[in-house]
């Protein structure tokens, strides 16, 4: 058990990969010669050499493209977006390329790659470059998304999404590089598509995932040891396939929720487990489902405006509050 | 039409205080404004407006404390239709965030430091909260009650807008089972303290007691209640009461006393003025073609009105016959329900007690109640004579939704009269 942080976790399950497997190879911008603009992949080139380190000229529906035609031909690409924000100009080869290959040729082949990228704002990158539009890749079958909160749970996911055999994207956080955690000197792949009960309650859920999961964490900590607040905090690590059932079964225990997502509130994830959590648990719903999001505006620069716009550890609380008051608690 | 709502300023806020109001009705109001101070529990802050309009009306005054998102005034186009709309529950906060759903929570809460001030009010929830016939409930608090077998329509809603949430379902499933657990508290923070407290100990709520409770609370919460007070000169009353009785005891009959004569007479003027023998529910006027009166007797365990049927078509010794046995088998708790239920008007009498006059809570589903004080020897003015007569004095509480004014002082006048003239009592 060593702790690291989620920059390490990733580049070690990188490295390990590419070792037990040749057929895994990295493409991307910048992430040879300048070791990735955040690092993951730092080292790769001189050990792994520019073969299976692909270098790409500034053109993201090609390299991703490219890397859709070697996964049909067998190789296991890992293409590094270099933030989710790029993937706009590669969304045809993802969306109509990557997605539908399987399906639209009877099974015949397979595209089994993966689209590693960082989402995420609070880093004063101005609105083009802040967004957190995983839910567009949600959205389509064939597609399937994961977002790892921990650096073990990163490890584990990344692992499972270079061996799955579908097109994973997977998202990373640009908030979460730096933040450590313990990860086990031997980690299994996760089996994508099952969220985690990361903290056992029973007064109310949070649901979130990627970096408002570890925020809905750190609020549930406080709550129970400031407030003797019980709060169930579920992990989504996979928005698709989602696990509805945890999702389900724990608000069934609970009667309320509070989601917490990085995206904006309209039409956003939160709407969809919203709307899970309507179909599965109605009957043990003592609150309106609460989300708390990122307010509807691109993201400003400024540093006090970007922070009141997005969802915090302040405004979860402030909702975990308000839907506690809801439900009577301790009345 | 906007409604500008009790912020919640803390965390830890549950209701706050209108310490002052620095807007009047009439003035307009622009984003950022401050318009009102409010005392939470921890300091007094301002509460900037989130809306523009004009202040059309204030529904909460200064000095006055209400549960956050109790809407506190309103916001319109300076028409002043605020006026007529009118506030949609006092009695209910209006929903809050939740309640809209639409609301973004993070931006709302991020800024609420400094007031999420006003929001426009949920379509959904309309004007009628309170009247309709099916309670809001959480969908958890209706499986629950489902399985338990509690009626929602008995129990009261402590959630968001009067919802009905599971503590109160559980809450009424225990009561129902006759363990003796504490009913929801109305005011959540004195419970538990009261519970540490040696000084004072809590008394299990008799079923009548929790009845009266809640009906005379829903009485005074959704009936505006108006009243209107005569003096009646009652010197001919008492003497023909004392003739009536002695005739009566010649030939055996009952006697008969002030109040039986009350209800006999407010029955007479109740047939001619069928306007006041009505009842308002679920937004319709029901007038009753029969007139059944309570006659409210007090008991160790409570208020109990057992019900005169026909009060109009009986005489008055049968009128007294009639109230004395039930009465009697009211303190023995051997009324049926059926009893007790059905009365289209009340009359309610503490004229035992000395006191001179007071105002009844009208007992729904009626629209009016007669609250009868004590006869005393008082000095009057007739044809400029000082005069010793013997004078009661009789309340009308009167619902305004069913009950106009002008109405309910015909009725008073026509029931004066009789019981100034009192052979048209029994005519």
């Amino acid at each position: 058990m060593a702790v690291i942080t989620y920059r390490q976790a990733l580049h070690d399950t990188l490295r390990e990969e590419m070792l037990a497997d040749e057929n895994v190879f990295l493409i991307g911008e910048e992430i040879g010669v300048f070791e990735g603009s955040y690092k993951i992949t730092a080292g790769l080139l001189d050990e792994f050499g520019h073969k299976r380190v692909r270098d790409t000229p500034i053109a993201e529906e090609g390299f991703v493209g490219a890397a859709v035609g070697a996964a049909m031909l067998g190789l296991r690409p890992v293409v590094e977006l270099m933030t989710i924000n790029f993937s706009l100009l590669a969304l045809d080869q993802i969306v109509n390329h990557a997605a539908k290959i399987y399906g639209m040729f009877g099974g015949q082949c397979s595209a089994p790659m993966v689209l590693r990228t960082p989402g995420g704002g609070g880093q004063q990158l101005g609105a083009t470059h802040s967004q957190n539009i995983e839910l567009y890749y949600a959205f389509v079958p064939g597609l399937k998304v994961v977002a790892p909160s921990t650096p073990a749970d990163a490890k584990a996911l990344l692992k499972a999404a270079i061996a799955d055999n579908d097109p994973v994207l997977f998202l990373e956080n640009l908030a979460l590089y730096n933040t450590k955690g313990e990860v086990p000197d031997e980690v299994a792949p996760a089996e994508i598509g099952k969220a985690g009960v990361v903290r056992e309650g029973s007064d109310i859920t949070v649901i979130g995932y990627s970096r408002m999961a570890t925020v809905a964490t750190q609020v549930a900590d406080r709550l129970q040891q400031e407030e003797g607040i019980s709060a169930e905090v579920v992990d989504l690590r996979s928005l698709r396939p989602l696990d509805r059932e945890t999702i389900v079964e724990s608000v069934r225990k609970t009667g309320c929720a509070v989601i917490a997502e990085d995206d904006w509130l309209t039409y956003g994830v939160g709407a969809e487990i919203a709307a899970s959590i309507s179909d599965g648990a109605f009957d043990y719903l003592d609150a309106p489902v609460r989300r708390v999001a990122a307010a509807e505006v691109p993201l400003p620069y400024a540093k006090p405006l970007e922070r009141a716009a997005l969802p915090s550890a302040d405004s979860l609380t402030t909702a975990v509050h308000q839907t506690l008051e809801a439900v009577g608690h301790r009345r | 039409m906007t409604e500008i709502h009790m912020p919640r300023l803390s965390d830890t806020m549950e209701e706050g205080v209108i310490s002052a109001w620095r807007k009047r009705v009439g003035d307009q109001i622009n984003r950022g404004d401050v318009v009102a101070d409010i005392e939470t529990d921890k300091a007094v802050m301002e509460l900037e407006a989130y809306d523009e309009g004009v202040l059309e009306k204030i529904l909460v005054g200064e000095g006055e404390t209400v549960p956050i998102g109790t809407p506190i005034g309103l916001l319109g186009d300076g028409s002043g239709s605020a006026a007529e709309a009118g506030p949609s529950t006092s009695a209910a906060p209006a929903p809050e965030a939740e309640e809209s759903g639409q609301d973004d929570t993070s931006a709302s809460s991020e800024q609420s430091g400094m007031g999420t001030a006003t929001r426009p009010e949920p379509s959904r929830d309309g004007t009628s909260t309170g009247t309709g016939q099916r309670p809001k409930a959480s969908p958890l608090a209706r499986a629950i009650a489902r399985e338990k077998g509690v009626d929602l329509s008995t129990v009261t809603g402590t959630g968001p807008g009067g919802r009905i949430i599971r503590v109160d379902v559980e809450a009424a499933a225990e009561r129902n089972q006759g363990t003796a657990s504490p009913a929801p508290s109305a005011t959540p923070a004195a419970a538990p303290a009261q519970q540490e407290d040696p000084d004072v100990e809590e008394i299990p709520l008799s079923n009548i007691r929790r009845v009266t409770a809640k009906r005379l609370t829903e009485s005074k919460q959704q009936a505006p209640h108006f009243y209107l007070t005569s003096a009646v000169d009652v010197t001919d009353l008492v003497a023909f009461r004392a003739d009536l009785n002695e005739r009566l005891r010649a030939s055996g009959g009952p006697k008969v006393s002030v109040n039986d004569l009350v209800v006999k007479a407010c029955a007479t003027a109740l047939r001619a003025n069928p306007s006041v023998n009505v009842s308002y529910r679920d937004e319709k006027l029901f007038r009753h073609k029969r007139i059944h009166l309570g006659v409210a007797v007090a008991l160790d365990s409570g208020l109990v009105v057992p019900v005169v049927r026909d009060a109009d078509r009986k005489s008055v010794s049968e009128i007294a016959v009639e109230g004395k046995e039930k009465a009697e088998r009211a303190r023995e708790g051997k009324l049926k329900p059926d009893e007790m239920t059905g009365s289209t008007f009340s009359v309610s009498n503490l004229g035992m007690f000395g006191i001179e006059e007071f105002s009844a809570v009208i007992n729904p589903p009626e629209a009016a109640i007669l609250a009868v004080g004590a006869t005393r020897e008082e000095v009057q003015v007739r044809d400029g004579e000082f005069v010793a007569r013997k004078m009661l004095r009789i309340t009308l509480s009167a619902d305004h939704r069913a009950v106009d004014g002008a109405v309910g002082a015909v009725f008073m006048q026509q029931l004066t009269s009789l019981l100034e003239d009192p052979i048209r009592i029994i005519a």
